[in-house]
């Protein structure tokens, strides 16, 4: 088992006072709260917030977790709290004070400490339904995935109450299909696949929210999807039947004579698929060779001479 | 640790639920009647047609969503309601932004 150390995590002296805790732990939930954080880890860190204050803002826990600390050196691998680690400490009861956390969520350190104490492990919003909470994930698919539909296997950590009453941490796979047609930042629900509930009432339920890989050629806005198109001058100017790649496979595509680098073009109904479905967006951009022969250059040459006449700047006034 | 498998489930997209009753939003978000009103009060979320009688309002799928983020904004970082209808109407600003950087950024 891991050490914890509460005040590092919280980023606050071990003198600090009772009212520093409380500020350090109300910055740090904004920080790192997973519906506010762009960052990759802030459910992580948010939970590890949660279980340092919880501990931290009650002067009870704190001594008893300050004076186990004493002994603590760091570098120490697998850590066993001693057995009378508490005596001399009183706890009251229903240790998640008001305070939004979910106990669950805690760490096997925090457990080992105050795990058996805690009395009716559950989040504060729990309590009053009867059904268990509904659990969230992040789910990352590859944008052929909303195009076709998939199923994919997601590993969820979840801790629940053992027979004897002590919270233990426990592996969930899941296999879920992805249903095609899903876009960005939407929500799958699973009936019944949250946290069980406690008093024997419904499961709650788990919703997954869909995001995408990055695509190394495509772009992603809603339904719509868009690609970015090398083409040559000459197709460009000559206008060519070329082949384009889309998520849903290869396709014919009409370049028209004289296109500029930029030109949009539309193919209706070839984004993500729905009842009315997303629209698969071409910008071309003229791609130039890096190095010419000698017979290319003059051939260019000889294009200079006879298409003199063409000023693009002349909107520019020059 | 121990490991459970279980086979191949299928849920359904929460937004692509068109129309939600009142009671049923009540119940997927686990929250009360009351607190859905204050809510619509706040302009967090809106019915889809305003209709005299509450037991009629429908809800589109996005408000579940939307509904379960503001009870975890209230209850993880202690802000009321007016609090909360700003952070999200911030937050879909944020992620409107960002998009728009992104695809800047890559062009």
């Amino acid at each position: 088992m891991q050490y914890k150390d509460y005040y590092k995590i919280m980023g606050i002296d071990k003198k600090a006072p009772q009212a520093e805790i409380k500020r350090a732990y109300r910055k740090l939930a904004r920080k790192y709260h997973p519906d506010v954080s762009k960052e990759k880890d802030a459910e992580e860190h948010f939970k590890e917030v949660g279980e340092a204050y919880e501990v931290l803002k009650d002067p009870e826990k704190r001594a008893a977790y300050d004076q186990l600390g004493a002994n603590w050196k760091a570098g120490q691998s697998g850590f066993q709290p001693p057995p009378d680690w508490d005596a001399g400490f009183e706890f009251h009861g229903g240790t998640t004070t008001g305070d939004h956390v979910n106990a669950a969520d805690f760490s096997e350190f925090f457990s080992s400490l105050f795990g058996q104490r805690a009395g009716g492990f559950q989040g504060s919003h729990q309590a009053q339904h009867t059904r268990g909470a509904d659990s969230h994930a992040k789910v990352f698919i590859d944008l052929e995935d909303a195009y076709h539909g998939a199923s994919r296997s997601l590993t969820l950590r979840t801790t629940v109450l053992g027979a004897d009453g002590r919270p233990e941490v426990k592996n969930r796979t899941l296999n879920i299909k992805i249903p095609k047609g899903i876009k960005e930042g939407q929500n799958i629900r699973l009936q019944g696949q949250g946290s069980p509930d406690i008093s024997g009432g419904k499961a709650g339920d788990l919703y997954l929210e869909i995001e995408f890989n990055p695509h190394s050629i495509y772009k992603v806005k809603g339904q719509d999807v868009s690609l970015e198109l090398p083409i040559t001058p000459w197709e460009a100017m000559l206008g060519a039947n070329i082949q384009i790649p889309t998520p849903a496979g290869k396709v014919d595509l009409k370049i028209p004579p004289a296109s500029s680098s930029g030109k949009r073009m539309r193919l209706k109904g070839r984004g993500i698929p729905a009842k009315v479905a997303g629209d698969f967006y071409i910008t071309l951009e003229i791609v130039l060779p890096d190095k010419l022969s000698e017979q290319e250059k003059s051939l260019y040459q000889a294009l200079q001479r006879e298409a003199g006449n063409f000023n693009p700047r002349a909107k520019l006034g020059v | 640790m121990k490991n459970e498998i279980i086979s191949l489930l299928s849920g359904v997209i929460v937004e692509n639920d068109f129309s939600v009753s009142f009671a049923t939003l009540c119940q997927c978000c686990s929250v009360s009647e009351e607190q859905i009103i204050s809510m619509i009060e706040y302009g967090i979320i809106e019915p889809l047609e305003p209709h005299m009688n509450v037991t009629y309002w429908q809800f589109s799928g996005d408000c579940i969503i939307r509904i379960k983020t503001a009870v975890r904004l209230q209850q993880d970082l202690g802000i009321n309601l007016a609090g909360t209808a700003l952070a999200l109407e911030l937050l879909d600003e944020i992620k409107s932004l960002r998009q728009q950087v992104h695809s800047l950024q890559r062009n």
